[in-house]
């Protein structure tokens, strides 16, 4: 990236732009073994070494609008945070909030927010523990920018990364696609359609707690926030140097986000969500994690939609409802909805 | 009845590529003339279920593809008049100009907007009567109407802060650039099935007459796609080339008369500069002097910097098919899908993107 | 050229209408299809409805396809 280049909102969308800005820009000047791994949390040690593992994470919330069918800013900070650290297989414990508020957001709004997210920490079992708050100008902040940070206690021996998918695991989905990034669209201003999609903005780690519970052979797991299913499965096939294949006709998708989609010109595989996991597990524990995944709340609908292949590596190949094969691509930059 | 689901059907859609093996026992190539249709095939991965004789070329109806930098220029030209708003389709957003695209003249801070409809645009200038609101008015005979229908409403409104910047393009002048040009074999066109639920089938009808070239209107689900191409090689293995409607459900020989007519109120026919294919007379449409108030060629004084043509970029022979990427010299080495040079690298479904990510197919 | 799709015309307010597809609404333009009824299905592109579905011909398309599905599974 040369020096006289701006950054875009692209670079923000989740997909190969962000990448690049992380790899390039963030990550050089920090340099260590912890942030290199590029992991949806952070994870390490303290003391001597024999204390279990602890995993780290922080992330931001920038929504608009801040509140949406399903859900608000409040709900998407902590679960967001709570399933980051869920990915790593953590239990999540504590987090802090940073609040930037506009100034001229109604305190009934704010309030609003904040009970939103005692709702959702309670029902992760997480605490929120430190916080702060700025007040910016008027048209600085979109309403407000929250901006979390969550600890979590792994398991002693569990090692779950983007690098763990092994040829011949099965890849399992949790639920329907798309639900979140059309339910706050079709809120935006300039996208005026009534939608029956809720956003599926949940907390995660009670499902991988189930999970864990009955396999051990976990390799990956991560939540498809920007950029979608697509953009997560690619970066775990990059990351393992695998290819991962997988089938149309498997995957969730509700038909009211079928049909948004299809009238914006969007791919529901690039449509954010922030309520699912994937998961890649050992074929011969896939069926009983399967099960452990449609027991719990967030999960009735997982679906078992692809395996992990050797070739191509860091590809994502789809067989299509018709039985052809594409390339699932990483997103290159924003999605914006076509005409054409 | 849904009018998707139904024309995704495996079973239907494995008949129909095994009929296409049967009929087609020599090479031939076939030419999707629409950017959708590209899209629709890559999509739904069907090129997969086509035998190698059938080669399938991608050709000029993609807005993305055939504007010239010369006229992205010109909108951001305009995006940098200070309290202009420029409305845009999405499409165009990563297109690159001669300097920058719009989405990087956004980042520098113009006023860029994408909206999904034309009528969005109105929207944006009730709501701002201080700025000037320019619409890029992008797309063929499909979305030239709808903008024609938006100027009737601004008029109708008495709106004095909306125009639009008019490079819409016409398709069966440029088809028949290309089949008159002789550079490629085309021995069939897949006829871009929504252009023609505007202008019908007597368009085309020139292409069968006068060229020998089979025309089938095909739409866009996999099975219409699938099925126009049977019907086009059946109909080069027949030797009587006419104009079919594969799409019947939306097409109409007589298309639709009074999206025509409306379109035809606003806009009058003139020259147009096409990547790849230079100048076609007759090829494009600009607004008619009556509704000068609404043109932004002649509201707004644009002075764009000088056309540049990326040095190396052949955009242009590959989008008539004469090349193919790995000819260019800029391809996957200055020019990859992050930072494209030109057109055809921009979005994953353009010709050269789609073999940047998945070899020659 | 470009994305249409198909959805069911609902609610019409002289040149407005409103369309649905599996649930989701939208409004829509009907300046460039005066003769639409409430019930039509219609091809809609950019905020703009262009043409109604025929019923009978896409029937008729589906017919033909069904015939092809089941020849390709006899011959398997």
């Amino acid at each position: 990236m040369a020096e006289d280049e701006r950054v875009l909102l692209a670079h923000g969308s989740g997909g190969r732009l962000s990448h690049e800005l992380v790899a390039q820009v963030f990550v050089p000047p920090w340099e260590n073994p912890i942030l290199s791994r590029l992991d949806d949390s952070a994870v390490f040690r303290l003391g001597d070494g024999t204390e279990p593992p602890l995993a780290f994470t922080t992330d931001s919330y920038v929504v608009k609008p801040l509140f949406f069918k399903g859900g608000d800013i409040g709900r998407l900070a902590v679960c967001g945070t709570v399933n980051d650290l869920a990915m790593s297989g953590a239990r999540p414990l504590y987090l802090s909030a940073g609040f930037v508020i506009e100034e001229g957001l109604t305190m009934t709004d704010l309030r609003a927010i904040v009970q939103s997210m005692r709702e959702a920490a309670e029902e992760a079992g997480v605490q929120i523990v430190a916080g702060d708050t700025k007040v910016v100008e008027k048209g600085s902040a979109d309403g407000l920018f929250i901006n979390t940070a969550g600890l979590g206690l792994l398991r002693s021996g569990l090692h779950i990364s983007g690098e763990g998918a092994q040829v011949g695991d099965i890849v399992i989905l949790s639920g329907s696609i798309g639900d979140h990034g059309i339910a706050v669209l079709s809120q935006r201003e300039g996208l005026d359609f009534e939608s029956p999609v809720s956003s599926d903005v949940a907390p995660l780690n009670h499902m991988v707690a189930a999970m864990l519970e009955v396999s051990p052979q976990i390799h990956v797991l991560r939540d498809p926030t920007r950029g979608g299913v697509a953009t997560s499965l690619n970066e775990i096939a990059g990351q393992s140097s695998v290819g991962i294949h997988i089938r149309e006709e498997t995957i969730p998708l509700k038909p009211g986000v079928w049909a948004a989609c299809e009238m914006l010109g969007l791919d529901p595989l690039y449509v954010a969500n922030e309520g699912k996991l994937v998961a890649m597990v050992s074929r011969a524990d896939a069926d009983k994690v399967l099960e452990a995944v449609r027991g719990s709340t967030y999960g009735r609908e997982a679906a078992i939609i692809g395996e992990v292949i050797p070739e191509p590596q860091g590809k994502v190949l789809m067989e299509t409802a018709v039985g052809g094969t594409r390339i699932v691509h990483m997103l290159v930059g924003e999605m914006l909805p076509r005409i054409c | 009845m849904r009018y998707v689901e139904e024309f995704r059907d495996r079973a239907a859609a494995l008949g129909m590529a095994e009929r296409i093996r049967c009929g087609a026992v020599s090479p031939v190539n076939l030419m999707e003339v629409c950017g959708t249709h590209t899209v629709a095939i890559f999509r739904h991965g069907v090129r997969d279920l086509l035998p190698p004789e059938v080669r399938m070329l991608s050709g000029p109806g993609c807005p993305v593809c055939v504007t010239t930098n010369a006229d992205i220029d010109r909108a951001i030209a305009l995006a940098e008049q200070p309290g202009v708003i420029l409305v845009t389709f999405g499409d165009m957003m990563k297109v690159p100009g001669s300097y920058q695209s719009l989405s990087q003249a956004k980042a520098r801070g113009c006023d860029v907007r994408v909206v999904y409809s034309a009528r969005d645009a109105l929207g944006i200038a009730r709501a701002n009567p201080e700025r000037a609101v320019v619409f890029f008015g992008v797309g063929f005979e499909t979305t030239a109407p709808t903008i024609a229908a938006c100027v009737l409403e601004a008029e109708s409104l008495g709106l004095e802060n909306f125009s639009v910047l008019s490079v819409h393009k016409l398709i069966p002048p440029a088809m028949e650039a290309l089949v008159a040009s002789g550079e490629v074999r085309i021995d069939g066109f897949m006829c871009p099935g929504h252009v023609s639920v505007i202008i019908g089938s007597h368009p085309y009808e020139f292409i069968a007459e006068r060229y020998g070239v089979p025309c089938v209107i095909t739409g866009f689900e996999p099975l219409d796609i699938l099925q126009g191409i049977e019907m086009l090689v059946r109909q080069i293995a027949g030797g009587q080339p006419r104009v079919e409607i594969q799409y019947s459900r939306g097409v109409r020989p007589e298309g639709n008369p009074r999206a025509r007519e409306i379109l035809e109120r606003i806009f009058e026919v003139d020259g147009a500069d096409w990547r790849g294919l230079g100048h076609i007379p007759d090829s494009g449409l600009k607004l008619r002097s009556e509704y000068a108030c609404f043109d932004a060629r002649a509201v707004h004084s644009i002075s764009p910097p000088p056309t540049k043509e990326h040095v190396g970029c052949i955009c242009g022979d590959i989008l008539r098919g004469a090349k193919t990427p790995p000819e260019c010299p800029l391809y996957g080495k200055v020019c990859t899908p992050e930072n494209p040079v030109g057109p055809c690298m921009v979005s994953s479904e353009g010709t050269c993107a789609g073999w940047y990510q998945y070899g020659s197919r | 050229m470009c994305l249409a799709i198909p959805a069911r015309l609902f609610e019409v307010e002289g040149e407005r209408g409103l369309v649905e597809l599996a649930g989701v609404v939208r409004e829509v333009s009907l300046m460039l299809l005066p003769e639409a009824r409430v019930g039509d299905y219609l091809l809609i592109h950019a905020g703009y409805a262009l043409q109604r579905l025929d019923e009978a011909d896409a029937q008729e398309t589906l017919r033909l396809l069904a015939e092809v599905a089941q020849a390709g599974q006899e011959e398997a």
